[in-house]
């Protein structure tokens, strides 16, 4: 497959949202007859790009060209009518409609009376048979589908207006492998007919299998552009989550290094603590200085035991003892006088508080917890502040515009420095780093090791479990709501560790 | 290359069943308006008479033809997941000023334009205010109701009698087209036939074009109606437009039935014609509704009346109470009908 001509050039496109730069001198040409893969963790600003190409994103500076021809994307319908369709990550479809119309709106058959519907149909259902869908009545409606149809549908959508440029952001998340090789094969007949496809999507093996051409992007930022068959997996990986890679690995030796082991009292020690549906009964201590890490999939108990630790939900069995003395828990705040901060996975609906600036979010939970008659001096608020700007590498013009407005990575930098000034001696952190670029995660993770320097109890749960490897001195191991073992964290020990750990048990309780 | 095989299957007795009622399941609201107009039809002439026969089924839509027409240009709004607060107001406004303009000597059809220009004035307005101001359509079509009531009260706070002889009235004149026994004839009025066309016209637009269908498209979901390259902000201009010139109609057809107008016309007509939209199955969520059922529904209220009138023990300031005992009916019904659709 030879490289014929561009149809689609981007060069140096340079998008901000509300102030923050989301893509910074990106380039994109995707050439027709081939399929070009669109690579990058969350964040990178993949689709961002598919954004300001389809003109529902505005462009900053830099240049469209499409067929050569110098043009500024003016939204989905104007692209449409260009041959740029695009399925959107989320199915953009209308329930009430049913298959035929969702296919055709917009590109209806039009008799002297109007919509033909007759021909509407069969032209849908025509397009829909080459998506495998010949046994999908088009009259139905399409709320009666699963999303992997509704999925299959926009595609179809798509494919009715014969693009020169078809754009597939994510289009395999809800489909299972039989309707996945459809798609993919569907993919490469459109290729060999001459048309520029955009593919992203989080499998890498599917990127593989149908890839000609990949362009990877970094935290808004143009890694470069190879050919699928001149890069191999590991290179691909390593260029999506990049340099920053040598300094985690710093950190992952720092802590080695730096290798605690518990003595004298712990600072929160729980036994038989469990909620009946929720959590198993579950032993567990926390010391000065150390960092606990709880590994697990979804749905283990990770979450739900740092929640009964923290206060959010209440626990029917078991005790909780901080520096030998029993302590009630029994809500967030008694948590957060007994100096035990929570921060939840939920970050939008139980974290931050919309509507309020970032400096004013900071200064909030350490309000609380003086109640509202002692208010914070202005003195006492602008030394809060500034120790955390410099802590958490926060930007001085981010602090005072609305916390929505800002980025997924200074939310929870945000967050964390609001437990912060709460000074705890116990800080449980939920998915910390759960959808921010890497920098952010960087930060987040030198400053809860810096944290457990300083002799706070951290509880850190993540669903990366090379992050729990890497920070935890201790690791708490959790399966279907229970606490299945301990990890000393070591030089021996690795993500596969853990693998084993909860697949061994998987094993054991099958044999039963 | 692979080729994939997907077993058919073919829906079998009680799937088939099933699978057809999941198809038609947003017609069911409306299919509830037309039985309940059958029933109260039947029940009706069982229990006072005189219900089933031409002049009594001729005068329902002569009497009712301004709120069918209300009840179209309202459908299309609705259908958007909007509201209409204005229709009423615009109906006092422009038949205050139609009838003002004609008694001091203005060529009578062109007035008639005038007040229907007058509605798509205000139409245009509230469209402007919800797309390109981003005001809730509640509220923007609140401030245009108390506008154009208040303009209606600044003219004249009299009734404006329009003169007898006026060539507008012919409008209103009847025009029998069955001559039937004694008086039971069929009887139209030229505003009947205008409400006819208004229906024919909005079905052919909802239904057979791409403007239509763009409609129920922004009800299902308007972000998603944008991303699908949908003409979104032209769309709802042109609902709010459709729903102020019909209200300029209604006041036309309205005005030259009854042969005055006043600035206390059409108070609670919009929530009239609400409740007829609803009642004929169009969801307030929009998305999905039958313009069709909404002029069943219109006529549901406007038999509700002469039922009330017929049975005289009912007081008439009940009807309000029973209006709205439908339409919760209703309301409830269709909850019904999108909860079964979710499982």
């Amino acid at each position: 497959m030879t490289a014929t001509r561009p149809v689609v050039e981007m060069s140096a496109i340079t998008v901000d949202y509300s102030g923050v730069r989301v893509l910074d001198d990106v380039d994109l040409t995707l050439y027709a007859g081939e399929v070009h893969a669109l690579m990058g963790e969350n964040g990178a600003g993949k689709s961002t790009l598919i954004g300001a190409l389809t003109g529902t994103v505005p462009i900053l500076s830099g240049e469209v060209r499409i067929e050569g021809e110098e043009r500024m994307p003016a939204g989905v319908a104007r692209s449409r009518a260009e041959g740029i369709a695009t399925v959107f990550q989320e199915t953009h479809l209308s329930p009430h409609l049913t298959v035929a119309e969702n296919v055709m709106i917009g590109n209806e058959v039009r008799g002297p009376f109007g919509i033909d519907w007759k021909a509407n149909r069969a032209h849908a259902a025509e397009v829909l048979a080459r998506l495998g869908l010949d046994d999908l009545d088009p009259r139905s409606p399409l709320s009666a589908l699963s999303p992997a149809v509704k999925q299959l549908v926009a595609v179809a959508r798509a494919l009715v207006v014969e693009p020169r440029v078809l754009i597939l952001d994510e289009p395999t998340s809800s489909l299972d492998a039989a309707e996945v090789r459809t798609l993919l094969r569907v993919v490469r007949g459109l290729r060999d007919h001459g048309v520029a496809v955009l593919f992203v999507s989080h499998f890498i093996e599917q990127v593989f299998e149908v890839a000609d051409r990949m362009t990877v992007l970094r935290g808004g930022r143009f890694v470069g552009e190879f050919l699928a068959d001149e890069l191999d997996r590991a290179e691909l990986i390593s260029k999506m989550i990049g340099e920053d890679i040598e300094a985690l690995k710093a950190l992952r030796s720092e802590r080695l290094a730096h290798h605690y082991s518990a003595s004298g009292e712990p600072t929160l020690r729980a036994s038989e603590l469990g909620r009946r549906g929720t959590l198993d009964p579950t032993d567990i201590e926390l010391s000065r200085g150390e960092i606990v890490g709880f590994a697990g999939l979804n749905g283990s108990g990770r979450s739900e035991l740092a929640r009964l630790m923290g206060g959010a939900e209440r626990a029917d069995s078991g005790e909780i003892w901080m520096d030998g003395a029993r302590v009630q828990l029994r809500s967030p705040g008694a948590a957060l006088r007994r100096r035990v901060a929570l921060s939840t996975e939920n970050l939008r609906d139980e974290g931050i508080i919309r509507g309020l600036t970032a400096r004013e979010n900071i200064v909030l939970a350490l309000q609380a917890m003086r109640g509202w008659s002692r208010p914070l001096s202005g003195g006492e608020r602008a030394g809060l502040i500034e120790t955390y700007l410099d802590a958490l590498h926060l930007s001085p013009d981010d602090i005072d515009r609305p916390v929505e407005e800002l980025s997924g990575g200074t939310q929870q930098k945000v967050l964390l420095a609001r437990l912060l000034a709460t000074r705890p001696h116990v800080l449980i952190l939920d998915e910390p780093t759960r959808g921010i670029d890497i920098g952010a995660k960087l930060d987040i993770q030198r400053r809860v090791a810096r944290l457990a320097g300083e002799g706070v109890a951290v509880v850190f749960i993540s669903s990366q479990l090379e992050e729990v490897v890497r920070l935890s001195d201790r690791i708490v191991v959790l399966k279907d709501r229970e606490k299945i073992g301990e990890l000393s964290n070591g030089p021996g020990v690795t993500v596969d560790t853990i693998v084993e750990m909860i697949a061994a048990d998987l094993d054991g309780a099958i044999e039963e | 290359m692979s080729t994939l095989t997907t077993t058919r299957t073919e829906p079998t007795g009680a799937r088939a069943l099933a699978k057809r009622l999941s198809l038609h399941l947003d017609t069911l609201p409306t299919a509830a308006a037309v039985a309940i107009f059958i029933g109260m039809i039947v029940y009706g002439e069982a229990a006072y008479g005189r219900i089933v026969q031409f002049n009594t089924l001729s005068n329902l839509l002569i009497n009712n033809a301004h709120l069918i027409i209300l009840a179209v240009g309202l459908t299309f709004v609705i259908l958007t997941g909007g509201i209409d607060l204005s229709v009423g107001a615009v109906i006092a406004f422009s038949s205050v000023a139609g009838v003002m303009l004609m008694n001091a000597g203005w060529n009578p059809w062109l007035a008639v334009l005038l007040m229907v220009l007058i509605g798509t004035a205000f139409g245009a307005a509230s469209g402007v205010l919800v797309q390109h101001f981003h005001v809730q359509p509640f509220i923007a079509t609140l401030a245009m109701m108390f506008l154009g009531r208040g303009l209606a009260s600044i003219l004249s706070t009299v009734p404006e009698r329009l003169a007898d002889d006026s060539p507008v009235r012919s409008l209103g004149a009847q025009i029998k087209v069955y001559d039937g026994p004694k008086v039971n004839d069929v009887v139209l009025t030229p505003g009947v036939i205008i409400a006819a066309v208004v229906v024919v016209a909005a079905f052919f637009v909802l239904h057979r074009t791409r403007m239509g269908r763009t409609v129920y498209a922004i009800g299902g979901s308007e972000q998603s109606a944008a991303l699908m390259g949908l003409p979104v902000a032209a769309t709802k201009m042109w609902v709010y437009i459709i729903s102020g010139t019909l209200s300029g109609l209604a006041a036309v057809v309205y005005t030259a039935r009854l042969g005055s107008a006043q600035n206390i016309t059409g108070i609670g007509w919009e929530l009239d014609a609400i409740a007829a939209t609803v009642i004929g199955g169009t969801l307030l969520t929009g998305g999905a509704g039958f313009v069709l059922g909404s002029v069943v529904g219109a006529l549901v209220l406007g038999l509700m009346n002469v039922l009330i009138t017929r049975d005289g023990g009912i007081p008439p300031e009940a009807t309000t109470i029973i209006t709205g005992g439908i339409l919760l009916v209703f309301v409830l019904l269709q909850r019904a009908v999108l909860a079964r659709r979710r499982e």
